[in-house]
C-alpha cells in the first residue's frame, strides 16, 4: 500500500490539465500531476506515482548523491577486500 | 543499465554495494549490545522480506515491526460496514485489490462478491470516479484507506468530483494518521525500541519535522527511508552511527523524493477535505483521539457515512488473533499461536496474513524459508 | 509456559501444509479460479473425490491412455476470457491453442479437436465469425482439425457473451513419458520465453485500470517448439504449458510431485520490460501472470544447453533461457535466489490477481 514507484512523464494532457501520461518501462497510465505542479512539470521529468497520483519529483542530483555515496562505499569495501587478499603472506 | 532495466530501482538493488553497506553496518556495532529498530511502514517490512536485508545484518541488530501497514489496523467492524454498503441496492463498492480478503465478521469483500455484492478492484480512486461517471444510475462508494501517503489522494479525487457536480459519488473514509500510532508505540513500556526506521512516502506528504518529538522528547534516532533494499539498510547504518555517537536527531535518506518540508499542496488538500476524528479504532491499538480522518461537513454529500445509514457495529477480534502483539511489534509473526497453523495466507484469521504487507504474510512467504534454512546450518 | 522455538513453529507448519487440504468454502469465490490453491484444493475435494480413477490421479494437463496399439493423449479446456478480443489475438486462439499446447507438453502430436459454445442472447454473429474465423486459422497453424462441435444459448446475462470448450486428441508417436513427478536433482528448469505477456495484456486490455502499452497476447501453438526441445534433449522429464498461475505455480506443482526443490534464479527469468513495469504499478509479481504460447521444461543437467540451443533457432524459442535447477532440499518447496543475494520462498498462488485472463 505504500507502493510509490518512479515513473518518467511523457505527456502533459492538453485537454485535460492537471493530468500527464508517465511511463513505467513501457507500461502507461493516466497520472493526476496537480500535487507537483507548482514545482513545475515537464517531459522526461521522473516523478513517483502512487495510486493514480504523482506525490513527488524525483530529484535526480539527490538521487545521485546518495548513488555516489553508495559507490564510494563500495568502493572503500572493494579496496579493504584488495588490500586483504594482496596482503596474505604465503 | 540495459534495455528492461528500471531506472531508480535496479541502482538500489546492487549487490556489492549491499555488502559494503553490510560491512560498514557491523564496524558500528558494540558486541553483545542488543539494538531494536522498528521500521514502521508495510511496505518497508515487505521489502526487508523479499530481499532478505536480515541476512545482511549482524545478531546484535534485530528488526521490529511497527503497525505502519493500513490494511492490518482496520478493525473487522469497519470491514463489516464496508460489506453492509456494498450489498445496499445500486451500490457499487470498490477498493484496492489487498482489501479483497480481508476478513469481516461475515468473511471478507471476495465472499460478499460470491453472495452477489458488486464490488470492483481499483488501482485508483480516480477509477472509482469514472465508474461513478459511467454509471450515473448506480451509487458508487470507494473504499479509502491508507496512512498520508494516500490521503491526499482520495482527497483530490473528491474535490475533482464536487468540480464535476458528481451526485453519485462517496468516499467510505478509513484514512488514519502516523504519529498518533508512533505516540501509542513509544508509550508502551515493554517495547525497546533503539531507533526508528521512517516511512518514506508518507513523508512525502507530510515531511520530516513532525517526526521531532521521537528524536527529542524520547531520545531516539529516526531515519526517513527510502524502499529499495540499499535504501533500507544505509538508513540501518545511519541510525547505528547516531546510535553510536549518542545522538539522537531526525535524518532524512530518501532525499532523492522526501522535501524536508513535505508536499503542501497536499496539506491543503487534506485540509479542505476533511478533519480529524475525534478517536478512532485501530486493530490492536484500541481507540486513539486523533489518529483517523473523516469528511467534512461542507462535503457531506461524498461521505459514505452520511449517504448511507451505516450500522457501525463494534466487533471483538476472534480470541484466536494476536494481530494486535505483532503490529505492537510485541510478538514476532511465529510466537503467534496460531502462525501458519490456522492462521495462513489463505485461511487467514487476522488482517496481518491478509495483507501483501503484514508482517506475518511477509514472514510466512518469505521470511520462514530463511529462518529454517539459517537454523538448520546453525545446527549442521 | 513452555515457549515453542521458531524452530518448531516452522517445522509444525511444514508438516501442516504437507496435509491434504480441506474445502471449507460454502461458495465458489474467484479464488478457486486463479489456478492455485484454492484452485487445487476444489479439484482435490470435489472433482477427484468423485470421479477418482488411476488415469485422473496424476493430475496432468491431460490423460495418457493406450488403445490397442497406440498411445493417445486426451484433455479438455474451456474458455471464459474477458475481454474476448485483446492484442494478440482472441477467445479463439486460446482455444485452439491452449488445447493443443494441453496435448503437445505430452509429447504428443495434436490431431483433433471438438469445440463447443455457450452463446448468450444477443452476442453479435459477427463477433462470433471473427472467433471462428480465428480457430480455424490457428487450427490450420497448429496441423489440427476440429471435427465435432455443439452450440447452445443462454437468455441475456447468463453468460458473458460467449464461452468456448474445447477438447482435444493427439497421439504419442515418441516413446517419452514426460511427467511431473519425474524431476531429480541436478536437473535444469527452462522457460521458453519471456513471461506474462498473456495476463499483463488482458488486465491492461480490461481498460480498468487506466495503463497502456504495446503489448500483445503471446498465444500460439507449441507442438513445434516443443519437438525441436524433445529432439535436442531426449531425457526431458516434464514440460507444461504457463497458463494461469504463471510459472509459480507451475514450479509449484512439479516441487510436490516430485518432492524436490526448485531453485530459480530472478534475474535469468526473462521479463518484458512493459510486463516488469505494469506488475510493478500494480505490486503482482510476473511469476504468477498468466502465458499462452509459453512452456516450463525439466530437462536433465547435462542437455539443458543443448535445449536451450535448439529452443533458440525457433522464432517462438528466441528468449528461451535455463532460469534455474532441481534440488533434493528442502523438497517440496519453490526458492528464488534476488539478485541481492537473498533468498525467498515461491508459495503457490493465494487469492487471484487477474481473474479471468483465459
Amino acid at each position: 500500500m505504500c507502493l510509490g514507484i518512479p515513473g518518467e512523464v511523457l505527456t502533459l494532457d492538453v485537454e485535460r490539465p492537471g493530468m500527464a501520461t508517465v511511463n513505467v518501462g513501457g507500461a502507461r497510465r493516466q497520472v493526476n500531476v496537480m500535487l507537483i505542479e507548482e514545482d513545475g512539470v515537464a517531459p522526461g521529468d521522473w516523478v513517483l506515482i502512487h495510486v493514480g497520483f504523482a506525490l513527488a519529483k524525483i530529484d535526480e542530483e539527490e538521487a545521485q548523491v546518495t548513488l555516489s555515496y553508495l559507490e564510494e562505499m563500495g568502493q572503500a569495501y572493494r579496496d579493504e577486500l584488495h588490500a586483504l587478499s594482496e596482503s596474505r603472506i604465503d | 543499465m540495459g534495455p528492461g532495466g528500471m531506472r531508480f530501482v535496479d541502482e538500489y538493488r546492487d549487490r556489492e554495494k549491499a555488502q559494503a553497506l553490510a560491512a560498514n553496518i557491523a564496524t558500528l556495532v558494540e558486541p553483545g549490545r542488543r539494538y531494536g529498530l522498528m521500521e514502521i511502514c508495510g511496505g518497508h517490512t515487505h521489502t526487508i522480506y523479499k530481499h532478505g536485508i536480515e541476512d545482511y545484518l549482524p545478531e546484535e541488530v534485530q528488526l521490529v515491526h511497527g503497525p505502519g501497514c493500513p490494511v492490518c489496523v482496520i478493525p473487522m467492524g469497519r470491514v463489516d460496514d464496508a460489506i453492509w454498503i456494498a450489498e445496499q441496492e445500486g451500490v457499487i463498492m470498490t477498493s484496492f485489490g489487498d482489501l479483497l480478503r480481508v476478513p469481516g465478521a461475515r468473511g471478507s469483500f471476495l465472499d460478499a462478491k460470491a453472495r452477489g455484492a458488486d464490488i470492483q478492484m481499483v488501482y485508483s480512486p480516480l477509477d472509482s470516479l469514472r465508474i461513478a461517471r459511467n454509471n450515473p444510475d448506480r451509487r458508487v462508494v470507494f473504499m479509502a484507506i491508507g496512512f498520508e501517503t494516500t490521503t491526499p489522494s482520495t482527497a483530490m479525487t473528491v474535490l475533482r468530483a464536487a468540480a464535476e457536480g458528481l451526485e453519485n459519488f462517496s468516499v467510505f473514509c478509513n484514512h488514519v494518521t502516523i504519529i498518533p500510532a508512533l505516540e501509542a508505540i513509544l508509550a508502551s513500556p515493554d517495547l525497546h525500541i533503539d531507533g526508528f526506521i521512517g516511512p518514506g512516502h508518507v513523508s512525502t506528504v507530510i515531511g520530516c519535522e513532525p517526526y521531532r518529538f521521537i528524536a527529542e522528547k524520547y531520545g531516539r534516532p529516526f531515519v526517513v527511508a527510502g524502499f529499495e533494499p540499499l535504501d533500507i539498510l544505509q538508513a540501518i547504518q545511519m541510525l547505528l552511527l547516531q546510535l553510536r555517537d549518542g545522538r539522537s536527531e531526525v535524518e532524512n535518506q530518501y532525499t532523492r523524493v522526501v522535501p524536508w518540508e513535505g508536499n503542501q499542496k497536499a496539506l491543503q488538500a487534506i485540509d479542505e477535505v476533511m478533519e480529524p476524528r475525534p478517536t478512532f479504532e485501530w486493530r490492536g491499538l484500541g481507540w486513539i483521539p486523533d489518529s483517523a480522518m473523516r469528511i467534512r461537513e461542507k462535503y457531506a454529500r461524498f461521505d459514505a457515512e452520511r449517504v448511507f445509514d451505516v450500522p457501525a457495529i463494534r466487533v471483538a477480534d476472534p480470541p484466536a488473533c494476536q494481530c494486535g502483539e505483532v503490529l505492537r511489534g510485541m510478538i514476532k509473526p511465529w510466537e503467534c499461536k496460531v502462525f501458519g497453523t490456522a492462521c495462513t495466507p489463505e485461511t487467514p484469521i487476522g488482517t496481518c496474513m491478509v495483507s501483501s504487507e503484514g508482517a506475518c504474510a511477509a514472514y510466512y512467504n518469505f521470511g520462514r524459508f530463511t529462518r529454517l534454512r539459517v537454523r538448520q546450518a546453525g545446527s549442521a | 509456559m513452555t515457549q515453542r522455538t521458531e524452530q518448531e513453529v516452522l517445522e509444525r507448519i511444514e508438516r501442516i501444509r504437507r496435509r491434504r487440504p480441506r474445502i471449507t468454502d460454502e461458495r465458489i469465490t474467484l479464488s478457486h479460479g486463479s489456478g492455485g490453491k484454492a484452485t487445487h484444493t476444489l479439484i482435490d475435494a470435489v472433482f477427484l473425490e468423485a470421479f477418482r480413477n488411476p488415469l485422473l490421479e496424476p493430475l496432468e494437463d491431460q490423460a495418457v491412455f493406450s488403445v490397442g496399439a497406440e498411445r493417445l493423449a486426451f484433455t479438455t479446456d474451456t474458455y471464459v476470457v474477458s475481454p474476448l478480443f485483446f492484442p494478440g489475438g482472441d477467445i479463439g486462439d486460446l482455444a485452439v491453442n491452449g488445447t493443443v499446447n494441453d496435448l503437445a507438453v505430452s509429447g504428443a502430436r495434436p490431431l483433433y479437436l471438438s469445440a463447443g459454445f455457450v452463446l448468450e442472447e444477443g452476442f453479435p454473429i459477427a463477433d462470433l465469425r471473427r472467433i471462428v474465423a480465428s480457430m480455424a486459422k490457428a487450427a490450420g497453424s497448429a496441423g489440427v482439425q476440429i471435427v465435432t462441435g455443439d452450440t447452445k444459448v443462454v437468455q441475456r446475462g447468463k453468460a458473458d457473451g460467449c464461452f468456448v470448450n474445447t477438447a482435444g486428441i493427439g497421439v504419442l508417436e515418441r516413446p517419452v513419458r514426460l511427467s511431473a513427478g519425474a524431476a531429480r536433482p541436478g536437473d535444469a528448469v527452462i522457460v521458453s520465453g519471456p513471461v506474462g505477456d498473456h495476463g499483463i495484456t488482458i488486465m491492461l486490455a480490461r481498460g480498468e485500470l487506466g495503463i497502456e502499452s504495446d503489448l500483445r497476447s503471446d498465444t500460439a501453438p507449441l507442438t513445434e517448439l516443443i519437438s525441436l526441445l524433445l529432439d535436442a534433449a531426449p531425457q526431458t522429464r516434464f514440460v507444461r504449458d504457463a497458463t494461469r498461475g504463471g510459472v509459480a505455480t507451475i514450479c509449484n506443482e512439479l516441487a510436490l510431485a516430485s518432492g524436490v526443490a526448485v531453485i530459480l534464479d530472478e534475474q535469468s527469468i526473462p521479463v518484458r520490460p512493459e510486463v516488469r513495469g505494469a506488475s510493478e504499478i500494480l505490486g503482482i509479481d510476473p511469476l504468477y501472470v498468466a502465458c499462452e504460447g509459453r512452456f516450463v521444461a525439466v530437462v536433465a543437467g547435462d542437455e539443458a544447453e543443448a535445449a536451450v540451443g535448439a529452443l533458440r533457432s525457433h522464432p517462438q524459442g528466441a528468449e528461451a533461457a535455463v532460469i534455474g535447477r532441481i534440488a533434493d532440499d528442502p523438497p517440496g518447496l519453490v526458492l528464488v535466489t534476488t539478485g541481492f543475494g537473498g533468498m525467498r520462498i515461491i508459495d503457490m498462488l493465494v487469492g487471484d490477481p487477474l481473474p479471468r485472463i483465459c
